[in-house]
């Protein structure tokens, strides 16, 4: 029992189905890199082209790091059925969007408003910078200010500590 | 000038410690101290009668977003049970992308704490209240605002802690409690 093969394959016809199998996987490998909203939205190409902005810009909020184009979470093809609805019936992006942040917030969108709530989060990476950027120069400052000669005195006692 | 840097290493903790304890998946949702938002859906038991959000105004209700494939949703039932029982607010329910069989098997193998169920397989109605998991439990003021959103299963702690003060403002205020 505990030898015998998962697969149950004669020994000469092995190697030719390994072969197989991995051209079988080869070719399937596609399929993975393929995106999930593969059916076309629109023949317009104007219109697909701003379904998939859309669809690109917003989250899915079950899978919260994925767009809704990115998910096939049943509320990311939720999402996508109302963006193609709302596209269809003559909706402008804004309006879209307007829908969209009424029932789930800004979160839903990748980029969200710049205002009161939003502001620390859009002014984060340049204050982080800033900041990053002032330690640096206090760093640098300080070790210019504590001076070469002083340095070279430490360095000199430090060598005589070691020879004696 | 050299208490700055500990004191930024200070604040930066502070902001972390609060921060990363908070659930990413808990978005807050922006329909609280609005109009509860319209719909009208054919109810669970009766493909036939209608469930309108007109339904639930009068007095505070609660509206819970469940469905058979939520674990959650199996975790919160007894608690929602108990408040069944204990009647001070009456429980609508939505049933989100589920089928009709097996919700309807499910409350009778563990019991119906809902007044009226409204039955959402394409989750249209969901959409509207921004609902994106289950279970999910809304606060509805007698005018029918939105006043309080719960993520995920109910508990008795979550119970006490968000629901009873709001209920009992809403009540001392002049709604009446539902009975």
């Amino acid at each position: 029992m505990r030898d015998r093969p998962i697969l149950c394959l004669p020994g000469a016809r092995r190697t030719a189905a390994r072969t197989l199998a991995a051209l079988l996987l080869g070719l399937m490998l596609p399929l993975a890199a393929m995106a999930i909203d593969e059916s076309v939205a629109f023949e317009d190409p104007a219109l697909q082209a701003r379904y998939e902005t859309l669809t690109n810009e917003l989250r899915c909020l079950v899978c919260q790091n994925q767009t809704i184009a990115d998910s096939n979470a049943e509320l990311a093809q939720d999402l996508r059925r109302e963006t193609r609805d709302m596209l269809a019936s003559g909706a402008s992006d804004s309006e879209i969007k307007a829908f969209m942040t009424e029932r789930y917030g800004d979160f839903v969108l990748y980029k969200p408003p710049l205002k009161a709530t939003t502001l620390l989060l859009w002014l984060a990476p340049a204050l982080l910078l800033l900041g990053g950027v002032l330690v640096t120069v206090r760093v640098i400052l300080g070790r210019a200010s504590q001076g070469v000669d002083e340095l070279a005195v430490e360095e000199a006692e430090a060598a005589r500590g070691e020879r004696t | 000038m050299r208490y700055l840097v500990p004191a930024g290493f200070f604040l930066l903790l502070v902001v972390f410690f609060v921060g990363l304890r908070l659930n990413p998946s808990e978005v807050p949702s922006p329909l609280i101290g609005k109009p509860a938002p319209a719909f009208e859906l054919p109810t669970l038991s009766d493909p036939e009668a209608n469930f309108a959000t007109g339904d639930m105004l009068g007095r505070p209700a609660l509206l819970n977003v469940w469905a058979t494939w939520c674990a959650g949703c199996r975790v919160e039932h007894e608690m929602l049970m108990q408040l069944s029982r204990a009647g001070d607010v009456p429980i609508f329910g939505l049933n989100y992308r589920d089928e009709r069989g097996p919700a309807l098997e499910w409350l009778q193998a563990l019991g119906d704490p809902y007044k009226t169920v409204g039955y959402d397989p394409e989750g249209v109605a969901s959409l509207d209240w921004g609902v994106y998991g289950a279970p999910e439990t809304f606060l509805l003021a007698p005018d029918g605002t939105v006043v309080y959103k719960h993520l995920g299963p109910l508990d008795p702690g979550s119970w006490e802690e968000e629901f009873v003060p709001r209920i009992r403002e809403m009540i001392a205020s002049g709604g009446s409690p539902g009975r």
